[in-house]
């Protein structure tokens, strides 16, 4: 074979190879938005920061959402879970900070979840679909498909996702709660309570929040334009999300 | 065939004990791993990847090199890879069965990934680096069966096979191509986020496959007669010689372009690797070992009186080899994860638990290597005799 002819027929491999390359991005960029997404309901979350400072280390929707979830405390931060959690808002949000920011603005501590973005690089990464995107925009776990890969969590630009490094089970504890407890080897993460959503009630967190007198959180459908995320996310100026830029499009606001 | 490697030498056979005893050690630690999960690695939250994702990485760039002894002899019909052929096809068996292996021991749930088959999911990366990577193993197990079989005959390779090996050749770039894409195609990790990896990861394999190659050639030269040939290994130093100049050219590039922009989250995961960062830099003294054995591999591969004695080439082939295994399968993937999105800085480093385990697949992989050529070995000296 003359080396022309050898590239001719390498040319036409690659292009046979081209077409479900680009029927799988095709396929993949479905999940950007579900179809009738403006009429239907997306579910949305707005943290209003200053808010929550007004109770200084207040952790009740960390609590809440541990508690309820049954999720293990583990000592060692390596093989922590979290769901739902406080950062230093200099790490949060590196934009926001200049080298004159006050040190107390730096170190505020900012809730942190799932974004459950509109484009989530975790269910595009996923070569089992255990986790997915629902109409809703909740991006759902299947811990029982999930093979404990961990492409999601290299793939989440927001640190969202945590892997059972060891049996959770010894680390729960408390009383008893009415929610599955996981094995080891998946991964889990924030579901925006899907469980307590299917039966008409709110997450936790946002309960929880409520229940201390702060309403820092706020969580509703933007899909219905008279609910109470809809009417902050017209009408503030200065709502955040995490790194925008990616095109991920989360679906927790911030309000700094 | 299989009964070629049932009779062998004392030396033959202490190998083989010795490469099982340590391949059982492994398996006994994996059984340890499937019990009780991945906590016995030192992997985290943080660093989800580590040493078997990382090996991975590697040992699809050793499969991948393959290539290099295939083109020039099916397709330019270099006749001078005649009997490198065969060793050159059997290393890519192997190592592919040790990518599938490192990819195996790295899940959380072993027993579910037959999921990636009942659910085939074409937008992620992974579902085809696993359709590649075993179509790579089907093409390499067919090839190496064909032309093997007609070289003991004393015939050419049959004509149905000759499709097969041209399109093994597009085939052995694709999967590292798409091995890169694991990587390069994720917004989160700003380290991999480079159009070069895939080119970074052909050029690395073209140096490290080759230069392997060269080091189990000279060997089976030394303790059989078959011998691949004077020119044979020559042409592979050159292949090295290139192959490790354009690795080391992609990787100042991706230097340049992450040190000159200053943009800080592409600089920070270059300074934690060298450097150290924040008083972390578990990496760094082994980045400059691989920078060390870069430059003495270059000197040699680039020296023409050095690269022709063999004895001085193959002090070369190994630092072609420990350079790009720091690289590759040490700091390329951990290095991904440190600092986190958060700018939290934890460290990796694999347990003994989790090395047990890599050793573990590398001798099996040596194993079958040596049962293979064990059986090329003695085809070739029948022939000759």
């Amino acid at each position: 074979m003359r080396r022309r002819s050898f590239l001719k027929i390498a040319g036409l491999g690659v292009a046979a190879g081209a077409i479900p390359i680009a029927r799988a991005l095709g396929r993949a960029s479905s999940t950007q938005a579900a179809p009738g997404a403006a009429t239907g309901k997306r579910w949305a979350m707005v943290i209003d920061e200053q808010k929550c400072l007004t109770k200084q280390g207040c952790t009740a929707c960390v609590q809440a959402c541990n508690k309820f979830h049954n999720i293990p405390a583990i000592p060692d931060p390596r093989h922590e879970i979290k769901w739902i959690w406080k950062e230093r808002h200099e790490n949060v949000f590196k934009e926001a900070v200049t080298p004159y920011t006050p040190a107390e603005v730096k170190e505020r501590p900012t809730v942190v979840l799932c974004n459950h973005c509109d484009n989530p690089p975790c269910v595009r990464v996923c070569p089992t679909q255990a986790t997915f995107k629902r109409p809703d925009g909740i991006v759902m776990m299947d811990e029982h498909r999930c093979i404990g890969c961990r492409y999601c969590m290299t793939g989440c630009p927001y640190g969202a996702r945590s892997f059972n490094f060891v049996d959770p089970r010894p680390y729960i504890h408390g009383e008893p709660v009415d929610y599955p407890t996981r094995t080891t080897g998946v991964v889990e993460k924030c579901t925006f309570c899907a469980e307590r959503l299917g039966v008409g009630k709110r997450p936790l967190c946002v309960e929880a929040c409520e229940g201390t007198g702060c309403g820092a959180i706020v969580f509703g459908d933007l899909g219905d334009p008279n609910s109470a995320v809809s009417a902050i996310v017209r009408s503030h100026q200065e709502l955040v999300r995490r790194r925008p830029e990616i095109g991920t499009s989360p679906h927790v606001f911030y309000i700094l | 065939m299989l009964d070629k490697a049932l009779k062998g030498s004392r030396g033959y056979w202490t190998l083989l004990v010795v490469l099982s005893g340590i391949f059982l050690v492994g398996l006994v630690t994996y059984l340890q791993q499937y019990s009780v999960g991945l906590g016995i690695t030192g992997l985290s939250r943080d660093v989800s990847w580590g040493l078997y994702i990382s090996q991975f990485t590697f040992m699809v760039g050793v499969a991948a090199s393959a290539v290099m002894v295939v083109l020039p002899y099916y397709v330019h019909h270099y006749k001078a890879f005649g009997k490198l052929a065969i060793l050159g096809e059997f290393v890519a068996i192997p190592a592919v069965i040790m990518c599938v292996l490192f990819v195996f021991v790295d899940m959380g749930q072993p027993r579910r990934v037959i999921n990636i088959l009942l659910h085939p999911t074409p937008h992620s990366v992974m579902f085809w680096d696993l359709i590649v990577l075993n179509g790579y193993l089907v093409l390499n197990v067919i090839i190496s069966r064909a032309t093997f079989r007609a070289e003991r005959r004393g015939l050419p390779p049959p004509g149905w096979v000759k499709p097969i090996i041209y399109l093994s050749v597009p085939w052995a770039v694709s999967i590292h191509t798409v091995t890169a894409f694991l990587y390069c195609g994720l917004a989160a990790r700003p380290f991999w986020l480079t159009a070069i990896l895939a080119p970074r990861f052909l050029a690395s394999a073209f140096a490290s496959g080759p230069s392997l190659l060269i080091i189990l050639a000279l060997l089976v030269r030394r303790f059989s007669k078959f011998d691949a040939g004077k020119e044979a290994i020559a042409k592979l130093a050159e292949i090295v010689a290139y192959g490790m100049a354009v690795n080391v050219f992609f990787v100042g590039l991706e230097l340049f372009t992450a040190l000159y922009s200053n943009i800080p989250e592409h600089v920070e995961h270059f300074q934690y690797l060298f450097l150290g960062l924040h008083g972390h830099g578990i990496l760094a003294p082994w980045m400059w070992t691989s920078i060390g054995l870069a430059v003495v591999a270059l000197v040699i591969l680039f020296i023409p009186s050095l690269r022709r004695n063999e004895s001085v080439l193959v002090v070369g082939a190994m630092a072609v080899v420990g350079s790009l295994w720091i690289d590759k399968g040490l700091g390329m993937v951990i290095t991904g994860f440190v600092p986190n999105s958060f700018g939290h800085i934890t460290e990796y480093w694999p347990t003994m638990k989790e090395t047990l385990i890599v050793l573990g697949i590398y001798a099996l992989g040596a194993l079958i290597i040596t049962v293979l050529y064990k059986i090329a070995i003695e085809v070739r000296e029948e022939l000759q005799s």
